[in-house]
């Protein structure tokens, strides 16, 4: 899957779904430390990447999504 | 030792009738119904197809989107109007930090996030355990009013949930009462809400034959103490009350809106939907309140009744009045906010306790509407149909709830 498309659609998500403010989102930033998502915001985000892009990802790789960034590497991983 | 008093220094409402207490107020007094067709589902197979809808609320005028999208409807209406009461009692907690551990709330509710865990149903049997939301659980349980008024406003004094069914803020307020009495803390945000119109909860209902199924006459299907009553009408929203003990209140030189004067509590130990025939169960909480107060039933001006327009409440409640108030019962001023409003269940007790606040500060008794043949059962001063101006200083609001919980709340004018 294309980068750009991923990028879009994650950041579609990130506001549409979680109401998250645009202009914070980049690759870099941490959902933590710069998004303010707590710990359940981390599992619902993940959750809703699962269904958009109709991937899993098991519980152990979840543990090091930390950034927007990773969350986009981990999709294109898997989506080829 | 004198016992500490404790005096109401704030008022917030998110009501069927209006979305503050002003509004709320000025169609209580206007005999303005909030029933309507119901918008929040597809009413087309359930019995019942009105209900006591909060109208416009916008949950943005509180939270913001990321914060309000993990709170169940319920929860943002008793934090909007918690918020309410937080502006309108000047407390400013950045101010004195202090009061931060002597602040507390007891907030009530029937059933919580009900709404809620039917989504989560459908998401369970269609997609399986895994796919479930991890918010399901802290939007679902029933006490998370009062733990997110603490989150938002960080207080750490003591705060506790009430699930009386529909006496469930009544009993709020009452025992938050009791915290500051007993010098557990000095504020007490107390109240309760309720949002539940949703197929499974009017559905429910319709199956225990608890609704009314007018639905030709939205705004006349709400009618207690009327012949023609066939059941109780839905509402949603709540009220909170900002308690305060009354020797910091005055210290700070608050507006003071009443004192809360007495506390009853009994229970029917009889039936799950039913009340005790007879009113014995629900006489004696009022006679309990009474007592706390220290004030004859002669002493009381304003009754609210908990009137839901069932056929077994308001005939029921009619002879529990008689029983307590004995040869006084004819003279006190009675009416059902319900007939208006819709049956807020865990947000009836606050939202009524509420009207008798503001019956008191302005002298004038809030009608009963759509009482336009009485029940012969029924037959004491259920102010119909126009409100009353009269003089008001003590008040008595009534909240019994499923299980048998009889609630009798005073509330009377601060001298």
């Amino acid at each position: 899957m294309d980068r750009s498309d991923v990028e879009t659609r994650m950041k579609a998500l990130l506001v549409g779904e979680l109401g998250l403010e645009a202009d914070k989102i980049n690759n870099d930033a941490r959902f933590e430390e710069d998004l303010e998502v707590d710990s359940l915001g981390v599992v619902e985000l993940l959750m809703a990447l699962e269904d958009e892009f109709g991937v899993e990802i098991p519980d152990d790789e979840a543990e090091s999504i930390l950034t927007v960034g990773s969350a986009v590497e981990a999709v294109i991983a898997k989506t080829g | 030792m004198e016992r500490r008093r404790v005096v109401v220094t704030g008022l917030g409402a998110i009501t069927p009738v209006g979305n503050d207490v002003e509004s709320f107020w000025d169609a209580l007094l206007a005999g303005r119904s909030g029933v309507g067709p119901i918008t929040q589902f597809d009413a087309s197979d359930t019995k019942t197809k009105i209900a006591g809808e909060v109208k416009d609320f916008d949950p943005e005028l509180y939270f913001e989107k990321r914060e309000s999208r993990r709170l169940d409807r319920y929860v943002q209406l008793f934090i909007g109007a918690a918020d309410q009461a937080m502006v309108d009692s000047g407390i400013d907690l950045d101010a004195e930090p202090e009061l931060r551990e002597r602040m507390g709330s007891i907030a009530g509710a029937g059933m919580g996030g009900l709404p809620s865990f039917e989504e989560s149903l459908d998401t369970l049997r269609n997609r399986g355990p895994g796919r479930l939301n991890p918010l399901t659980i802290p939007k679902l349980i029933a006490n998370m009013s009062a733990g997110m008024a603490a989150i938002r406003w960080e207080f750490f004094g003591p705060t506790n949930c009430t699930v009386t069914a529909c006496a469930a803020s009544a009993n709020a307020i009452g025992d938050a009462a009791e915290v500051i009495r007993r010098g557990a803390a000095d504020v007490m945000m107390a109240g309760g809400a309720e949002a539940t119109v949703s197929e499974f909860v009017i559905g429910s209902f319709n199956s225990a034959k608890a609704l009314s199924t007018n639905n030709e006459d939205p705004e006349g299907s709400s009618r207690p103490f009327d012949s023609n009553r066939d059941g109780f009408v839905l509402g949603e929203g709540g009220a909170v009350l900002m308690l305060e003990e009354r020797e910091r209140a005055l210290a700070r030189g608050a507006t003071i809106h009443g004192e809360i004067l007495g506390y009853g509590m009994s229970t029917d130990g009889y039936h799950v939907t039913l009340p005790r025939p007879g009113g014995k169960g629900q006489a004696l909480a009022i006679e309990a309140a009474l007592r706390d107060a220290e004030i004859d039933p002669s002493g009381i001006q304003y009754l609210n009744a908990h009137g839901t327009s069932t056929p077994a409440n308001d005939k029921t409640e009619t002879a529990a009045i008689k029983l307590a108030f004995g040869s006084s019962a004819q003279d006190v001023a009675i009416s059902s906010t319900k007939s208006m409003t819709g049956h807020l269940l865990g947000g009836a007790g606050a939202v009524e306790a509420l009207a008798c606040l503001l019956a008191i500060r302005d002298q004038v008794a809030p009608p009963t509407i759509n009482l336009n043949t009485p029940d012969p059962e029924c037959d004491l001063d259920y102010v119909p149909n126009e409100a009353r101006e009269m003089a008001i200083t003590n008040t008595l609001s009534n909240s019994f709830g499923f299980g048998g919980h009889n609630v009798s709340l005073i509330l009377g004018k601060h001298e």
